[in-house]
């Protein structure tokens, strides 16, 4: 291994396909059906959630469950700024409101471990919620905000956008001096801290760099809703989602989060037009299967089956 | 080089170090022993930044470090070890190095230049051939090398060592004694908690003895081991 030096030889073949990949969703709109697009602007935004939590969450092992608070935060952001600025402006906006908000919890509870940190940043969520809707119905006497409409397709080339540069942060940390820290902090934080790791600084910085993305996916999907309330915005859907498919998907490997994202939310979709009346119930099902039968996700999978290919192969080869 | 006036903490109503004056001087290799429960594990913790004491000051190299964090202890220059391993499991044995020199006090170390340092401290303390092992899947003896060989690549000028010998067989612990000289002939001050007495009486320069929270005695090997009060309390007849 290698922190150094990029491994052409490893890389070259998932790297050229990933391009290929980007190339063909960054053309979608010249050639798709406009229901594609929509369906493919929601798969990407629960790969930009998934990626976004995996950065922070899945290193250091503390399991946030605050994503549905940052996407919040950037529907509202979006929603009370759509009119008066811009669309990447407000954009930027919904990142950094939420990057800031991050700043702050981080700072406050990260000094919480394990279950306590998941249900505090759960309880984030629900704070917000709460105090939103009393804003509402004693200062504005109204509940919920429309926002300003945007067309199917910028809403999707932004999302796009969003998830390139998203891929990119996640994949520099993670090769960077830094992602070698997280790493360490969720094995023995104490035992980085005396290796010169300032964890405290780490931490927060991490947690505040995952929210940027998730906030500025809420703020493009606000425009796609047209109208949110504080259940909209801060739905704690948004909160389990991403840790379902980044333990779907297989957390081991790059790849396993963007893999799983992907395939579940084209399930979602599918099952919630094919089987309304099913759909929890069968994800719950592939979610407790995954978790007996593949405790390293679906990429786990793919490898060990790989691995069974080609070790058979040798074995001719050598017999 | 380091000491400390009147270190306190407590826990709830325990006092676990009282009142403790300690100093280690340049190039020393000072032992720190007393029973179980004494608190001398609590002491290092205190020293690099794990625990804030009640009161008292600790000074490294003439600075007040009494409530530093522990990054900012290491990057001035002191390393330590766990007495319970705390190596990275699923890291590397060159990962695990790599932090060091990546964090500690030449934390502006290229990688490519972190790595050859990496190398040759692995080669130093004799981990070069598994360096591509999990750490988790090392000998007992083997993560307590890890654990030494991340504290040296922050560059340390103290190394607090806790515990190194515990639990390693006669060869295992004569390994580890050479391994402290060397250490010392670098120019690194050892500190170091030890129980395995014929170890302790051999490499070190002087030592301290702490009893219930107290420090009871200090002096070089051959005053403690014909001293009263340590015989009685530890040592034993």
């Amino acid at each position: 291994m290698s922190i150094a030096r990029v491994d052409w030889k490893k890389v070259w073949a998932p790297g050229s396909l990933l391009i290929i990949i980007l190339v063909l969703l960054a053309t979608l709109s010249l050639y798709a059906s406009t229901y594609t697009v929509i369906l493919l602007t929601s798969i990407l935004m629960y790969v930009v959630l998934t990626v976004s939590w995996v950065i922070f969450s899945a290193p250091t092992g503390y399991v946030s469950l605050a994503p549905a608070a940052f996407f919040g935060v950037g529907i509202y952001t979006s929603a009370i700024l759509g009119k008066a600025l811009p669309l990447p402006a407000v954009i930027l906006a919904g990142g950094l409101a939420s990057f800031c908000l991050a700043l702050l919890v981080g700072a406050l509870t990260l000094r919480l471990r394990g279950i306590y940190f998941a249900i505090f940043t759960f309880g984030l969520v629900e704070l917000i919620k709460h105090l939103l809707l009393w804003y509402e119905i004693k200062f504005t006497g109204t509940r919920g905000r429309f926002v300003i409409v945007v067309d199917n397709d910028t809403i999707y080339h932004v999302m796009f956008a969003i998830l390139v540069i998203l891929l990119l942060t996640a994949y520099l940390i993670r090769r960077s001096k830094f992602g070698l820290a997280l790493r360490s902090i969720g094995e023995y934080e104490d035992a980085a801290a005396h290796t010169g790791v300032n964890v405290d600084a780490l931490k927060t910085v991490t947690f505040a760099i995952s929210a940027v993305f998730i906030g500025a996916a809420g703020a493009i999907m606000a425009t796609r809703w047209t109208y949110i309330d504080p259940y909209i915005a801060f739905n704690p859907l948004f909160s389990f989602m991403p840790v379902l498919m980044a333990i779907f998907g297989g957390m081991g490997q790059f790849s396993g989060p963007i893999l799983g994202a992907a395939i579940f939310g084209y399930l979602e979709e599918v099952l919630l037009t094919k089987f309304p009346y099913y759909y929890m119930l069968i994800f719950g099902i592939i979610l407790i299967v995954t978790i007996l039968y593949l405790p390293e996700g679906l990429v786990g999978l793919v490898q060990k089956l790989w691995r069974r290919i080609s070790g058979g192969k040798r074995a001719h080869a050598g017999g | 080089m380091l000491e400390g006036e009147a270190v306190t903490k407590y826990f709830g109503g325990l006092a676990a170090v009282w009142n403790v004056d300690f100093h280690v001087d340049q190039g020393e290799i000072v032992g720190l022993i007393g029973p179980n429960g004494a608190g001398k594990t609590t002491l290092f913790n205190l020293i690099s930044g794990a625990l804030v004491p009640k009161s008292g000051t600790i000074r490294f190299k003439g600075q007040n470090i009494t409530g530093l964090k522990p990054h900012r202890i290491c990057r001035m220059g002191m390393g330590r070890t766990f007495q319970s391993v705390k190596v990275f499991p699923n890291m590397s044995v060159l990962e695990n190095v790599l932090l060091g020199f990546l964090f500690g006090r030449s934390n502006s170390m290229s990688s490519a230049e972190a790595a050859r340092e990496a190398t040759a401290v692995l080669e130093f303390v004799g981990l070069s051939a598994v360096k591509a092992t999990p750490a988790k899947d090392l000998t007992l003896a083997n993560q307590k090398r890890v654990e030494v060989a991340r504290a040296l690549a922050t560059k340390p000028e103290l190394l607090l060592l806790d515990e190194l010998m515990a639990g390693l067989n006669p060869t295992e612990v004569a390994q580890a004694m050479e391994l402290v000289t060397r250490i010392r002939e670098q120019g690194i001050t050892v500190f170091m908690i030890e129980h395995v007495m014929k170890a302790i009486m051999s490499v070190c320069d002087r030592i301290m003895v702490l009893h219930h929270g107290e420090k009871i005695a200090e002096g070089t090997p051959q005053e403690i081991a014909t001293s009263k009060t340590v015989v009685e309390v530890y040592l034993g007849e």
